[in-house]
């Protein structure tokens, strides 16, 4: 099933082409890997998605709808939900405060928050995912940076999101933290999640991707499903493909 | 547990509090009477009252430096409009509530649509507010004061409700110091207990996450300035009623005050950390301070001098007592 479609999108900033004839899909179930080196066009691209901005050319369904998202909450509530790398929490708030951030629990007359819903739900969603917090109560800004994304990808699981857009989640992290967030990844698709993973590191797209976008400057250089592509051919696009082919040349010693 | 405790952001105030009063109780005779303790109450009610909405801008992370004038301003408000056109004086009362809040939200819409940093902004209302104040007041009433409204309608009954006093065991208590305690009260019930309290914290917190799950970020701090002219308006309206006339040049400097308060309860000048409670406790240390040094019989110009050391000597240990609560 297709959750989103972009065709033919475009998007300037003034006389700068930040992203040209991009098409696209998103399916449920299935990870889509955006590649990218800097300035590729990653950050505008889910920008767009997550309704941060807006395209001006082209078209993107979602659900078979054209749309055109006039904030992130609209996004949100179309079931479109992006962890950022690194603005997913706010360090100095409750991990259960962050966990309900923008859609808080509230109950009586008076509408207060539902502290002890709020607390216990964050505790259970995150033990499910297989993060045990002693106290949900501590500032998030104590958890390690793999445990911080893993928190921001089970809130997004949990308000039902159907499309989980994470940008660079690995970037900052060791291989272990990555390999955990990684998982979780995972486990989004396994649940029916239709997942857009930007990364620039093709060695954790190709460990979990099912469909593979390689972007430069811009434009679409690569689209491919897994069984159309190897790592090691992933990874030499990633560096630069032909490119990386004439430099090594030019720079081989005689 | 006693983790819990150290992560509250009014420890230190808290403890800087009962340390100045038992310092002055030792020092100090005349503080031990209960009719110091009830003006030190008082003092600290008319720095306290404003010193709640000021935290809570703060931990959105914005700042007011139009807070003190803005007191000034709805009382010079209430009183030309009540005495010029003789009305009764609630009219003027209610007007002039519309005007504050009309300043907060011109300051909360400046700082949302310019992207210019607070500080900025609301010293360019600061400096246009204090200017006006003075000039406005000389047109309209050819001196620097407003004209006494004690003999107008409606005085008494808004004197009972902003300027009265209460009996408690034979010492006289200001009313001001039961609003202080309800204006504690409903911050604190909003910074815990409610959707916009955990906006609060998070528009200052990080404001890029807050907008990125859908938090109106615009609206909430905008409410927060809004916040500041609702109380400055109440504490105008306590200065109209308690002195009959009002002085167009008061309320310069009072907006450091607001803020050393809140600082020194515990917020955090970047935004994102601080409570209500603490921006009291904060209030409690200025008025004993205040009040102390005179009652102690000192020079009354050492005060500020003193303020300054507090609010080092609260920076650092506020500071002290979050790195310990986040060291696990």
């Amino acid at each position: 099933m297709t959750l989103i479609e972009m065709s033919t999108v475009g998007k300037r900033y003034g006389n700068i082409v930040a992203l040209h004839d991009i098409s696209l899909r998103v399916n449920a179930g299935e990870i889509t890997c955006v590649l990218g080196d800097n300035g590729a066009g990653k950050s505008t691209l889910i920008k767009i998605m997550s309704g941060l901005h807006q395209h001006d050319s082209g078209e993107m369904l979602v659900d078979g709808e054209p749309t055109r998202f006039g904030s992130p909450r609209a996004a949100l509530d179309r079931g479109i939900a992006t962890v950022y790398q690194d603005l997913a929490v706010v360090a100095l708030m409750p991990v259960w405060r962050n966990f309900f951030l923008g859609s808080e629990l509230r109950k009586g007359p008076f509408k207060v928050l539902d502290i002890d819903t709020m607390r216990a739900t964050t505790r259970d969603e995150l033990a499910r995912m297989g993060i045990n917090l002693r106290d949900v109560e501590q500032p998030i800004g104590q958890l390690s940076g793999g445990e911080r994304q893993c928190v921001a990808i089970a809130r997004a699981i949990h308000f039902g999101a159907r499309v989980l857009i994470l940008d660079e989640p690995t970037a900052a992290l060791g291989v272990k933290q990555s390999g955990v967030v990684l998982k979780y990844v995972a486990a989004a698709r396994d649940a029916g999640l239709g997942v857009v993973f930007i990364t620039h590191n093709p060695h954790h797209a190709y460990l979990v991707g099912d469909h593979f976008i390689l972007l430069n400057r811009g434009r679409m250089r690569l689209d491919r499903k897994r069984a159309e592509i190897s790592l090691d051919d992933l990874t030499r696009e990633m560096a630069g493909g032909d490119e990386l082919t004439a430099l090594t040349h030019e720079l081989q010693r005689t | 547990m006693t983790h819990r405790l150290l992560a509250r952001p009014e420890l230190g105030s808290l403890v800087g509090a009962i340390a100045i009063f038992v310092f002055f109780l030792v020092i100090a005779d005349p503080f031990r009477q209960t009719s110091a303790m009830a003006t030190v109450l008082y003092v600290s009610s008319t720095i306290g009252i404003m010193a709640v909405p000021v935290a809570l801008l703060m931990i959105g992370g914005e700042f007011d430096l139009s807070a003190g004038v803005n007191v000034t301003a709805s009382s010079l408000f209430a009183a030309m409009l009540s005495y010029q056109l003789s009305l009764n004086v609630w009219v003027g009362v209610l007007v002039s509530l519309v005007f504050a809040l009309g300043i907060g939200f011109l300051n909360g819409f400046l700082v949302m649509t310019t992207k210019i940093p607070s500080f900025l902004v609301t010293l360019g209302t600061f400096l246009m507010l204090q200017g006006a104040n003075i000039a406005i007041t000389k047109q309209v009433s050819g001196q620097v004061a407003t004209d006494n409204i004690s003999d107008m309608d409606g005085f008494s009954s808004a004197r009972r409700v902003f300027a009265s006093s209460f009996e408690v065991g034979g010492v006289s208590i200001r009313v001001t110091v039961l609003w202080w305690l309800l204006f504690v009260v409903i911050g604190t019930w909003i910074l815990l207990r409610t959707r916009f309290g955990n906006w609060i914290f998070a528009v200052g917190g990080n404001v890029d996450s807050a907008r990125a799950v859908g938090v109106p970020v615009r609206q909430t701090k905008i409410a927060l300035f809004m916040g500041v002219g609702l109380c400055a308006w109440f504490m105008g309206m306590h200065r109209l009623f308690a002195f009959n006339t009002v002085q167009s040049g008061e309320g310069v400097g009072n907006e450091f005050i607001y803020i050393i308060a809140a600082v020194i309860g515990g917020c955090l000048l970047t935004g994102g950390y601080g409570s209500a409670i603490g921006a009291a406790f904060g209030a409690l240390i200025f008025g004993m301070t205040n009040q102390g040094i005179v009652y102690a019989g000192w020079e009354a110009d050492w005060f500020k001098f003193f303020l300054g050391i507090m609010l080092l000597f609260a920076t650092v240990l506020n500071m002290w007592v979050r790195r310990l609560a986040v060291r696990r």
